[in-house]
């Protein structure tokens, strides 16, 4: 063994003990790395209790109600399986939708009402024009109305 | 080792390096020229405007090429740093030195576009999700890498502290690469990927590829003149220097 392939050797070896090392660090703070909890992982239970954090799932349809100061608003995060109210003083983003996706930061009270300090607009990784948009909506509905 | 087609340990040496990049680099620059005004055209007049995000998306044509750029120019570095410490080459060290600060303003304009795209469309300039923070902790790995090697007098200690931090650095690009799927992330996932067909229309998606090609092509010019003004620095003292016609007159 030449020194030159010895060295090669060590720099693979501690590059695969490094990835190692890295994999189980990051195995072990998994749950510390998620950036938002789902409904279902809080009925479940997996969110912290009494201290704020975040919840992240779309904007249940025609969930959205403003209240008549014009500034609060309630709406309900499904994932579809579970669903969870939040209530809101503030302003939205501009992608804030229903039916699109959306994170939001606060606590969850008593009454099982999210009270949100913070609203962010989560979009998806899908980028198409208006016409293209449309077309797909209409794909959608027309596949909803065919299903029995 | 003779019998090779091609001798790449030839070009390993900086004299016949240095005035190899100097053909080169003309190149580069025109194709980055070409690259980017279409790149720029299709995605500015060409590419229709986005069904959820309006014209506010167009900032994609330099935030992904420069994201991707960031990465990949650190994967290149960390192979050249690889490299020179193997085979104790210098022009190895030198390469992995000029490609630092260019991956450093690619990691800067990704983390900068973003802010500018993530005001508008998500709410907020930052948050600490683990794909923009991943990516901060790259840009910081870019400058920690400047500031060891600047901090080491001798050039050849100099390289070979910087490469054990550039490779021990490596782990972190494919967390950035997989944080969208390994973890809720506010950042959405990867639009294009290798493993299935991209997310985004037909013109969108070329104006994409095209401003990458011309960010690829605008790194490797400017790397090679870096790479250029370091071999003159660290050889100065060489007689193929003093030859040089362009240092003579």
């Amino acid at each position: 063994m030449k020194p030159r392939h010895k060295r090669f050797a060590l720099i693979g070896g501690g590059l695969a003990v490094l990835g190692l090392a890295a994999a189980l660090v990051l195995n072990a703070f998994q749950s510390n790395l998620v950036f938002f909890f789902t409904p279902t992982q809080v009925a479940a239970g997996e969110a912290p209790k009494g201290k704020s954090f975040r919840i992240g799932g779309l904007v249940k349809e025609g969930s959205l109600k403003r209240q008549p100061d014009g500034l609060t608003v309630q709406f309900i995060v499904t994932d579809t399986a579970k669903e969870i109210p939040v209530a809101y003083t503030g302003i939205l983003p501009d992608l804030f939708r229903e039916g699109k996706g959306v994170v939001a930061q606060g606590k969850l009270g008593e009454s099982g009402l999210f009270a949100a300090s913070e609203v962010l607009a989560k979009h998806d990784e899908n980028y198409m024009p208006p016409e293209a948009q449309h077309a797909v909506d209409q794909a959608n509905k027309a596949a909803k109305t065919v299903k029995p | 080792m003779n019998n090779r087609i091609i001798n790449w340990f030839k070009f390993a040496s900086p004299q016949t390096f240095y005035p190899l990049a100097g053909k080169m680099i003309p190149w580069f620059w025109a194709l980055t020229a070409a690259f980017g005004l279409a790149g720029l055209y299709i995605g500015f007049f060409v590419a229709p405007t986005d069904a959820q995000q309006g014209e506010g998306y167009r900032i994609i044509f330099v935030h992904v090429p420069a994201s991707w750029m960031s990465m990949f120019i650190y994967l290149v570095m960390a192979f050249w740093a690889a490299l020179g410490l193997g085979f104790n080459t210098r022009l190895s060290g030198m390469m992995a030195s000029a490609l630092a600060p260019t991956g450093a303003l690619m990691a800067f304009l990704s983390l900068w576009t973003g802010a500018l795209w993530g005001k508008p469309m998500w709410g907020t300039w930052w948050v600490w999700d683990a794909r923009l923070t991943s990516e901060l902790i790259l840009f910081f790995l870019y400058l920690g890498f400047i500031a060891l090697q600047s901090a080491i007098d001798d050039a050849r200690r100099a390289d070979k502290a910087g490469a054990v931090l550039a490779l021990v650095g490596v782990v972190n690009i494919p967390i950035i690469y997989f944080s969208v799927k390994w973890w809720n992330t506010l950042h959405q996932g990867a639009s294009v990927s290798l493993t299935k067909s991209p997310a985004m229309a037909q013109t969108m998606l070329w104006g994409m590829l095209l401003m990458a090609l011309a960010f690829w092509m605008y790194s490797i010019a400017v790397s090679l003149t870096r790479v250029r003004a370091i071999i003159l620095e660290r050889e100065r003292h060489a007689g193929w220097v003093d030859e040089l016609p362009e240092l003579k007159s």
